[in-house]
């Protein structure tokens, strides 16, 4: 049971690479918190300082109220699931979850218990006496798992733990995940690429890009006001259209109120009305479109804009320009090349400074 | 790309591999037929005549005590060479594995040795520990240690000892660096997490997980220890003082060439000779396959 608190941490290489560059986050007891941005936008490195796997050359990380900087990862009472397992490949499945508890002195009935225990929980009793080598990815994963939890550790920390799984495992595991930290009530940081993961898993979402923290807080705050351009393009899948609001079919139409100084808009996909209406204070775009997405649930719909001219700054996960992805439920859908208006009201429309790095409220 | 070659006449490839085909009958299946051949004949002491002797060589190899005490010595040479010269490799490559500065102008310094002849490496060791000569020796004196390998056989033996595991270190830091590199840091890591400190890290993690390369080098080394090290043993003592450092191989060697017992020479020859087919063997069946853990 512990908090987890960064305070300003930095991590510069000898070279003079700046990989984090000031990052505060304030993990609640017993909270699990995600961070999440594409590649090497220093979230690894970030979860890995915390472990004491790399050395901090800034600021303060605190756990449980024990600044941890300068201690050996073996005194700061946390567990990690690496994102290749690290299991020990020349030791059963019962030794690799008992090593831990072996180097720290635990009486080999204890052990027992505690390692049967976890693997009941984890159903793996059954392997005890195998080899990694002789495991699936899912049960492997589970050994990985399953080591971190038999040391009742303060913390849990998970470096990308699902990515080695396959699509369906990946949604089993991350719920498996999720109820297991629910029942412990351990605090834990994960790390992760996937923003889907991000959202189903985090009390608190810590959005990272370029060594630095975009935006934290509940993800479907994040979701519903994101801070930056970033977190609007990266979080929602697919990505919310960020248009420019240079045009003067769009400027027009924000005219009159404190958005008319954005410069640039965004709306998700979901939140465009296929109609030939203008809601009021809404914005509406003809599109011709493009290409039809049919999922079953929910239709895609790719359009084109016909006058667009600036790009807005380049994001992960951006459209090309002056395209637009429409999210229709059901099948029904136009056809292609049609000539379609969509719109949005008023209180959907996400408005951002010009660089993309603050948002506006209309 | 094909991968079965087509060859336009019959004959050329059987032309493009006579070359290796006759190196290896001639340099190698012809002395050892020879050898086979001299085993079974005996020559009178003037080699006048040779008579067809049958096992007698082999009867006579196998009675005389001498013979088991070249056996005995060889198997401790080779004992002794092979586990300091791994251990201390092994201590260097774990030292060398560390990310420090200036890593590859050492990591390339430490497999130098390697490129010395044994003869050579004799003659280094001569010159720091003769007994008149040796840089070394006087310090040793200074010690109050009586040095003198060229009396002493147990001084001899460590002598030869300590030039034969140097040589060998380079060759076994070579293959230990690289096990210990293919090793994921992550499961250090892993370890380092679990509470395991470095010295428990490394018998309960690395070590282990480095027993196929251990393996491996065990049988290299026992056959270097074998074979090789006759340049070494040339150099330093000729088998002397008595016959204290005398391998098998150098005993081939003396008896053969400088005692004029041919016979008794091929049926060593001959032994020796199954000895590397056994140590092949093992090494192909339990190496190559690799060890499992």
């Amino acid at each position: 049971m512990a908090n987890v608190t960064l305070r300003n941490v930095r991590k510069t290489y000898p070279g003079g690479f700046e990989a984090i560059k000031g990052v505060d986050v304030d993990v609640g007891d017993g909270q699990f918190c995600v961070l999440v941005g594409p590649s090497g936008c220093g979230k690894s490195t970030l979860l890995r300082m915390v472990a004491g796997l790399e050395t901090v050359t800034g600021g303060e990380i605190d756990i449980g109220g024990r600044i941890v900087n300068g201690i050996e990862p073996a005194d700061r009472d946390i567990a990690m699931v690496f994102q290749n397992y690290a299991l020990y490949p020349h030791m059963s499945v019962y030794n690799n979850m008992a090593y831990g508890l072996r180097n720290r002195g635990m009486a080999e009935t204890e052990i027992r218990t505690r390692v049967d225990e976890a693997a009941r929980i984890l159903e793996l009793t059954s392997m005890l006496e195998r080899k990694p080598r002789q495991l699936s990815g899912g049960q492997r994963q589970r050994v990985a798992m399953g080591r971190a939890i038999v040391r009742q550790p303060k913390v849990f920390l998970f470096d990308e733990p699902l990515s080695n799984l396959d699509a369906k495992l990946r949604i089993a595991m991350r719920v498996e995940i999720r109820k297991l930290q629910r029942r412990l009530n351990t605090t834990s940081i994960y790390v992760t690429h996937d923003q889907l993961e991000a959202m189903t898993l985090a009390d608190i979402l810590v959005v990272m890009n370029g060594g630095q923290v975009e935006q934290v807080g509940n993800p479907l705050a994040i979701y519903e006001r994101p801070a930056t351009t970033f977190v609007a393009s990266f979080i929602g899948a697919p990505p919310m259209n960020l248009m420019s609001t240079r045009p003067e079919e769009i400027r027009s139409q924000l005219a009159g109120s404190a958005a008319a100084d954005a410069g640039i808009l965004g709306i998700r996909p979901e939140d465009f009305v296929i109609t030939d209406q203008t809601p009021a204070g809404g914005v509406a775009l003809p599109l011709t479109v493009e290409a039809i997405e049919r999922v079953g649930a929910e239709t895609f719909v790719y359009g084109c804009r016909e006058q667009e001219e600036q790009h807005v700054a380049a994001t992960p996960g951006e459209l090309p320009p002056g395209e637009i992805i429409v999210r229709i439920p059901g099948t029904d859908a136009p056809a292609i090349g049609a000539k379609i208006r969509v719109a949005a009201v008023r209180n959907k429309l996400h408005l951002f400074s010009g660089d993309g790095r603050k948002r506006l409220e209309a | 790309m094909q991968k079965q070659a087509i060859f336009q006449s019959k004959l050329l490839p059987y032309a493009l591999v006579a070359p290796q085909l006759a190196i290896v009958l001639i340099f190698f299946y012809w002395p050892a037929l020879q050898a086979v051949i001299q085993s079974f004949l005996l020559q009178d002491a003037f080699g006048l005549s040779t008579t067809f002797v049958w096992f007698e060589n082999y009867v006579e190899l196998f009675s005389d005590p001498a013979y088991f005490e070249a056996i005995l010595r060889t198997f401790f040479f080779s004992f002794a060479i092979a586990v300091s010269s791994l251990s201390f490799a092994l201590l260097l490559a774990v030292m060398a594995d560390k990310p420090l500065r200036g890593v590859m102008l050492y990591r390339t310094l430490l497999i130098w040795p390697y490129a010395v002849a044994p003869p050579v490496v004799g003659v280094l060791w001569i010159f720091m520990l003769h007994p008149s000569l040796g840089v070394l020796s006087r310090y040793l004196r200074g010690l109050g240690i009586d040095w003198n390998p060229l009396l002493d056989g147990d001084q001899a033996a460590a002598l030869i000892i300590l030039a034969a595991a140097w040589k060998q270190i380079s060759y076994n830091f070579l293959f230990f660096l690289a096990g210990l590199q293919s090793i994921p840091r992550s499961v250090l890591e892993a370890a380092a997490i679990d509470g395991a400190r470095p010295m428990r890290r490394f018998w309960t993690v690395t070590f282990p997980l480095l027993s196929p390369t251990i393996f491996f080098l065990l049988v290299v080394n026992i056959v270097y220890a074998f074979f090789d090290t006759f340049g070494i043993i040339d150099t330093m003592t000729r088998g002397g003082p008595g016959k204290s450092t005398e391998t098998l191989v150098y005993k081939v060697y003396s008896d053969g060439l400088l005692g004029g017992n041919l016979g008794s020479s091929a049926a060593q020859s001959v032994v020796l000779m199954v000895m590397v087919i056994v140590l092949t063997g093992i090494q192909f069946r339990f190496v190559e396959r690799k060890v499992t853990y």
